[in-house]
């Protein structure tokens, strides 16, 4: 660090006063590194997702044609969005669960709007993979709702996280019902 | 033989206004070298070579591939079955990213073994690390250009290993992404940083080879030399020597090219990506294997990914966890045995990290895992402690010449 020439001498005191030159040191260093950091962000901003990409939020799903006990796997934001017509022991099942037992406690009321269709984000909340349990005959895990083959970690009829590594449930992406057979997704 | 000593008189006027012959004379040529390095100083060379492959491959392939999720697959597929000679320069490419590797963890064991990591070549061995970082990460992105089932679901689950972060996580990923999910522009950033990441791992080389030049090579019985009785000039001692080892390398290489090119690649990866299906079962190239072992390990996701990248930044801090003296394993009986457990350990991680999650396997890489890091934080710091090693000769020459230590 530069110093002024007024605190040359020591035998002034320990500390030593801060010149004139040192406050303009500090302050060229100071704009510089905002200079760089304005300029740096729009270099790094630009990963974000693109005008284009935020665009394609919402799609419309006709639920009419699933029956009972069957699931759809819709593509929604380029993920796999899972859509099951619940059976009434499906539901029952999600409803009796105690919360305590659960790492992330969620009643399946406030993850269902009409119980008999769930409504899931497809990804494994672990590292991303698509969990089966979807088409008949594939893996429903431990808890007859979802499992992922990539890490083991089992899901139950909500799409609650039950075993294994996944922290959280399945995500319930935002959808509302336009009438009783169309859903809006996003 | 000095600067005004080059018989051309056109590199001699060269050489006065740009002193690049007589630099590279001098780091190549005159540099004085340990007399009694064996085979395992081969594969630092060998490192470079590869990288020298892959550059010159992967330049060329850039000029028939397409990076666009529409078109990433076919134009792989055609520069196999179209492009004059595409095949044999994609397998090359394919084939040396593993024999680099290869490479690369005979030379960090070379390291290990011999203590080379040890002061003064602390910062040496740190600049490796991060160019084994620097590997890694450039070979994880070119794995997802061909745009596979295994391009694909390799990169989402790499890139969700970010979303582990607490808070910033699940921003973090979308703007590694450039969208919700692993998506085109995901892989024209991907393609953007696998062509710049190796000419980045060059520069980082540069100063590796610096900073080796600096006390020089470490050697087998890993005392320092005491003069120019106990080396030898780099030329043509040990081009001769290196010369050979690039022969051996390349009839292996070439080998698996033109044998074997599938051998340590997946066949899921000739599916094109589908991103509503994640295969059955998705295992990292081999390379990776060890630290998907440690991730898989543990039962907790954020637990997972620290402790998988804990096991790269425990090899930063290894100079001050092993405080033994003595850098060589010939004079150091407990650590020897240690070295070998360790050897053995990582080759299981690797076996390990191929299986899958279930089971036997699970406990076997918990075990595994927990071993790997005893052997750095415990055993390595307790044995500089504790263990009596064996006394030292008193220079690289004595134990051949006798006591004299005089070359002849």
């Amino acid at each position: 660090m530069a110093k002024s020439d007024t605190n040359k001498n020591p035998a002034k005191g320990d500390v030593q006063e801060p010149g004139r030159r040192d406050f303009i040191v500090v302050a060229t260093y100071a704009m510089a590194g905002l200079g760089a950091a304005a300029v740096a962000w729009p270099l790094i901003d630009q990963l974000n997702p693109a005008a284009d990409t935020l665009a394609l939020a919402n799609i419309e799903v006709d639920i009419s044609k699933i029956a009972v006990g069957q699931s759809i796997t819709v593509k929604w934001r380029g993920k796999p969005v899972f859509i099951r017509h619940r059976t009434a022991d499906e539901i029952a099942r999600a409803n009796a669960t105690n919360l305590d037992d659960l790492r992330d406690p969620q009643v399946d009321t406030a993850r269902a709007e009409k119980p008999e269709y769930l409504v899931l984000v497809g990804v494994c909340t672990h590292l991303g993979c698509v969990p089966l349990g979807q088409k008949t005959g594939e893996v429903r895990g431990d808890y007859d709702g979802w499992f992922c083959p990539c890490h083991g970690s089992h899901y139950d009829t909500s799409g609650r996280i039950r075993k294994g590594p996944a922290p959280t449930n399945l995500e319930v992406p935002p959808y509302n019902f336009l009438s009783d057979s169309v859903v809006r997704i996003g | 033989m000095s600067a005004n000593q080059f018989k051309s008189p056109v590199v001699r006027w060269i050489d006065h206004r740009l002193p690049v012959f007589s630099m590279l004379h001098h780091t190549a040529h005159d540099y004085p070298t340990p007399k009694n390095l064996n085979y395992m100083w081969n594969f630092g060379s060998l490192a470079g070579l590869s990288l020298a492959i892959m550059i010159v491959t992967g330049i060329v392939l850039a000029m028939s591939y397409t990076a666009h999720v529409d078109y990433a697959f076919d134009s792989v597929e055609r520069i196999m079955r179209d492009v004059n000679h595409g095949w044999m320069i994609r397998y090359i490419h394919m084939n040396t990213a593993s024999f680099f590797f290869i490479v690369v963890y005979l030379h960090m064991f070379r390291g290990l073994y011999y203590g080379s990591y040890k002061a003064p070549r602390e910062l040496l061995w740190m600049l490796g690390v991060v160019i084994f970082l620097l590997m890694m990460a450039t070979a994880f992105m070119g794995y997802v250009l061909p745009w596979g089932q295994m391009s694909f679901w390799g990169a989402t689950v790499i890139t969700n290993l970010f979303s582990a972060i607490p808070y910033v996580g699940e921003s973090i990923v979308t703007l590694l992404w450039g969208g919700f999910s692993v998506d085109n522009a995901t892989l024209n950033r991907f393609f953007s940083l696998h062509y710049l990441m190796p000419f980045i791992i060059a520069g980082v080389v540069v100063l590796h080879i610096v900073a080796l030049h600096r006390f020089g090579s470490n050697n087998p019985i890993g005392i320092d030399t005491k003069g120019p009785q106990d080396t030898i000039s780099f030329h043509p001692y040990y081009t001769i020597k290196d010369v050979f080892g690039i022969a051996v390398f390349l009839l292996l290489l070439a080998t698996a090219v033109f044998f074997f090119p599938n051998a340590m690649g997946h066949p899921d990866n000739y599916i094109p990506a589908n991103a509503m299906q994640t295969p059955a079962h998705i295992v990292p190239e081999w390379y990776f294997l060890p630290f998907y072992a440690i991730l898989r390990a543990v039962p907790d996701k954020l637990g997972g990914v620290l402790l998988m990248f804990g096991a790269i930044a425990v090899l930063f801090i290894l100079p001050w966890l092993d405080r033994s003296p003595v850098r060589s394993a010939r004079f150091r009986p407990l650590f020897r045995i240690f070295f070998w457990l360790f050897f053995v350990n990582a080759i299981a991680l690797g076996y390990l990290g191929g299986k899958p999650a279930e089971g036997i396997y699970v406990i076997l890489s918990r075990v595994a895992t927990a071993w790997y890091f005893l052997h750095f934080l415990a055993i390595l710091p307790l044995l500089s402690m504790f263990e009596t090693t064996k006394p030292l000769p008193k220079s690289i020459s004595e134990p051949v010449l006798g006591s004299s230590g005089r070359a002849a």
